[in-house]
């Protein structure tokens, strides 16, 4: 056996988060009660720290180590250092939920620094099995934080219903894998990607493997029709899990799907290109015509969710290094923007009251008019209204979907975002046109409420400037 | 001879993964799972993977489901409502358990999987121990893996305590204020005027 050198300094963003996250849980342990607030501000600490080594990393050399199981490319800094940036994000506006509910100890972060690390190891895995592992760590950690919530009926039953359904999904991602490796006798996506490369591979074996990858990735995703779970989770658990489950684990599901599909196996791209267009076209038909039956604003979003997921997946399935940078513009914008929207029922909630109906909306212009601004910024922005972000993430997809000739799904991605606007307006006709039920002033801090104008700030700004992001995307692929 | 006892096995397996599922009995399903373990156990002996079919059987068998079995026994388990929705979804199960089992036959019969396609396995020489090799991979090649999964299990335990501990106030003794305490805790000394008819002077416990 011909034993190599490991290159621990590629791994160094999860090997100090790994410290770290023992740190904050082991200081939640000893301090007991009022852990809280020292635990916040360690896996604050950690996840800033974090994300400057991997800042100070982007610009030196890429490799694989740990015997291929550990790669370091351009598309695994860029988006390792987004996770954490948007974790940054997440954690503040859950700290101010669960302070103002006196919700949860310490153990939260924690499991929110575990959970992250878990991403990080799937963004850069080039391995099945470093794949799967982080794909459990995270997930584990999302149902414990789903379920912490102990004496809530419904959060109970979300946690039960993720639980279940993600233990299948992560069945049907083995399964996968296992005939895929049985087919071409290698767990790395680097071999995998030769050796159907070189061919004499039988592709009725491969194929009936990537019907179980697309599956437990479908799953992963909430893509449609493996998206029940989504609007369940989303409305049961508390609004601060529902924020961290909706931005970043999205951006580690993207890595995922670029891993597994392009990296290892890009060469049976017309086999998945069709169940992935099944997926989209069902996720954003179901996803936006649903969305506009809801009247509480966390089910909305789950359902809008959905619908990105399916855009989301256009610009994977078109197979061009355009269609890829298109996804990954969409996917970093799409967090951005929905952190700031569950900031938002974040913001307008106080203890005992959970702004999560549309109705509580009604009159935010009067009641507050800035953060109704901000509030129409996001809207917009998801709507795909231009100058927000949002539009360019769409004009992009949709770009690259007519260079490769699929006009017909450009038609359907351009009419679900007509129908899927309809909701969006409708939130910002309750904010601006309707009398507001309620003259209660916001009680939210004033850090918070910076936070939160930033990160509406953030999406207009990327919006009226996207090209610098825009060209980050570009060059990763190209 | 080889043929006929992998083939007992298997359907030895088969058979008792069905009744897991199937059995209303929760008792009865786990100790039908001891069972299926131990059948896979004796087919992993086949593939010459002891390692494996000793841990399946150490860990899984031993320690696992006889703990398991105790929680289910413990814990008053009522029966029908488990099955509900049974019968109504039964057609659906089946036609969809048919059709997987066409496509699983059609994909992974010996066409794909038989021995011309894919070679058979090298024999081991003399002496070749399965943990050794096992161990040597764990350790090398496969160390960040490991790594993870050390983590998952950390994980696992945080979130089992977190979703299991009740913070109940604790009656504990705590020696060192025990011993700590003092006279003037305990006593107070009151003094009283004689003048009073009834009462001399006295000590109350506070």
């Amino acid at each position: 056996m011909i034993f190599q050198v490991i290159n621990m300094s590629f791994a160094l963003p999860e090997i100090f988060m790994m410290v770290m996250a023992c740190i904050v849980l082991l200081v939640s342990a000893f301090m007991g009660k009022d852990s809280s607030s020292v635990s916040y501000w360690l896996s604050q600490f950690t996840l800033l720290i974090t994300a400057f080594i991997i800042y100070l990393s982007i610009s030196g050399t890429g490799g694989i180590t740990f015997y291929g199981s550990y790669i370091k490319d351009p598309l695994s800094d860029i988006l390792k250092l987004s996770i954490c940036i948007i974790n940054i994000f997440v954690l503040s506006y859950s700290w101010y939920y669960l302070k103002v509910r006196n919700l949860f100890n310490g153990e939260y972060y924690a499991l929110a620094t575990f959970a992250t690390l878990g991403m990080l190891i799937m963004v850069s895995s080039t391995h099945f099995i470093t794949l799967y592992l982080g794909l459990e760590l995270l997930s584990l950690c999302l149902y414990a934080m789903v379920a912490m919530k102990r004496k809530s009926a419904m959060a109970t039953e979300a946690a039960m219903k993720y639980f279940i359904l993600g233990a299948l999904a992560s069945g049907m991602l083995l399964y996968g894998m296992s005939i895929i490796y049985g087919a071409t006798g290698s767990l790395s996506l680097a071999s995998i990607s030769t050796a159907i490369q070189i061919g004499h591979l039988d592709n009725t074996v491969l194929s009936f493997g990537l019907v179980f990858l697309t599956i437990g990735i479908g799953f992963k995703f909430g893509a449609v029709p493996f998206h029940m779970w989504l609007p369940d989770v989303y409305h049961g658990a508390p609004t601060a899990v529902t924020l961290f489950i909706s931005t970043a684990p999205k951006i580690a599901a993207f890595s995922m799907i670029m891993r597994l599909f392009v990296d290892g196996l890009e060469n049976l791209h017309q086999y998945w290109q069709g169940m992935l267009i099944v997926l989209s076209v069902l996720s954003m038909i179901i996803g936006n015509v649903v969305a506009i039956a809801q009247t509480n604003l966390k089910r909305m979003l789950a359902y809008s969710t959905i619908s990105h997921v399916g855009f989301l997946l256009l610009g994977v399935l078109s197979g061009t290094n355009e269609g890829y940078a298109a996804s990954m513009f969409y996917v970093l914008i799409y967090a951005l923007t929905t952190s700031g929207s569950f900031g938002m029922i974040i913001l307008m909630g106080r203890n005992g009251f959970e702004a999560d109906n549309i109705s509580d909306y009604k009159g935010m212009n009067e009641r507050n008019p800035w953060f109704a601004f901000m509030m129409l910024i996001l809207m917009f922005s998801m709507a795909g209204i231009p100058p927000m972000a949002g539009f360019y993430t769409k004009l992009m997809v949709i770009k690259s979907l007519i260079s490769v000739d699929l006009i017909l799904l450009a038609i359907i991605a351009v009419l679900m975002s007509v129908v899927g606007a309809f909701y969006y307006l409708r939130m910002i006709k309750v904010m601006y046109f309707e009398n507001p039920i309620e003259q209660i002033k916001l009680q939210a801090p004033i850090d918070i409420r910076i936070l939160f104008s930033s990160n509406a700030l953030l999406v207009l700004l990327i919006g009226i400037f996207p090209s610098s992001l825009m060209t980050i995307c570009i060059t990763i692929f190209s | 001879m080889q043929h006929l006892i992998f083939y007992s096995f298997a359907s030895i397996l088969l058979f008792t993964s069905m009744m897991v599922i199937i059995v209303r009995n929760p008792v009865r399903a786990a100790l039908c799972l001891v069972l299926s373990f131990f059948t896979s156990a004796a087919i992993w002996l086949f593939l010459e993977a002891e390692f494996l079919a000793i841990t399946l059987v150490l860990v899984y068998v031993g320690a696992v489901m006889v703990l398991f079995l105790f929680v289910v026994m413990m814990l008053d388990i009522a029966e029908t409502p488990l099955q509900e929705g049974f019968t109504r979804y039964f057609h659906v199960g089946i036609f969809v358990a048919f059709v997987i089992t066409i496509e699983m036959i059609a994909v992974l019969g010996a066409s794909h999987f038989g021995l011309g396609i894919l070679p058979s396995p090298i024999e081991h020489p003399e002496g070749y121990s399965n943990t050794k090799a096992l161990g040597r991979l764990l350790y090398t090649i496969y160390v960040y893996p490991f790594e993870i999964s050390a983590v998952i299990l950390t994980v696992a335990i945080v979130a089992a305590i977190t979703l299991t501990l009740r913070k109940k106030k604790r009656k504990t003794q705590d020696p060192a204020d025990q011993i700590k305490v003092c006279r003037e805790d305990r006593i107070r000394i009151v003094k009283m005027s004689v003048a009073s008819p009834q009462k001399d002077n006295e000590e109350v416990e506070s």
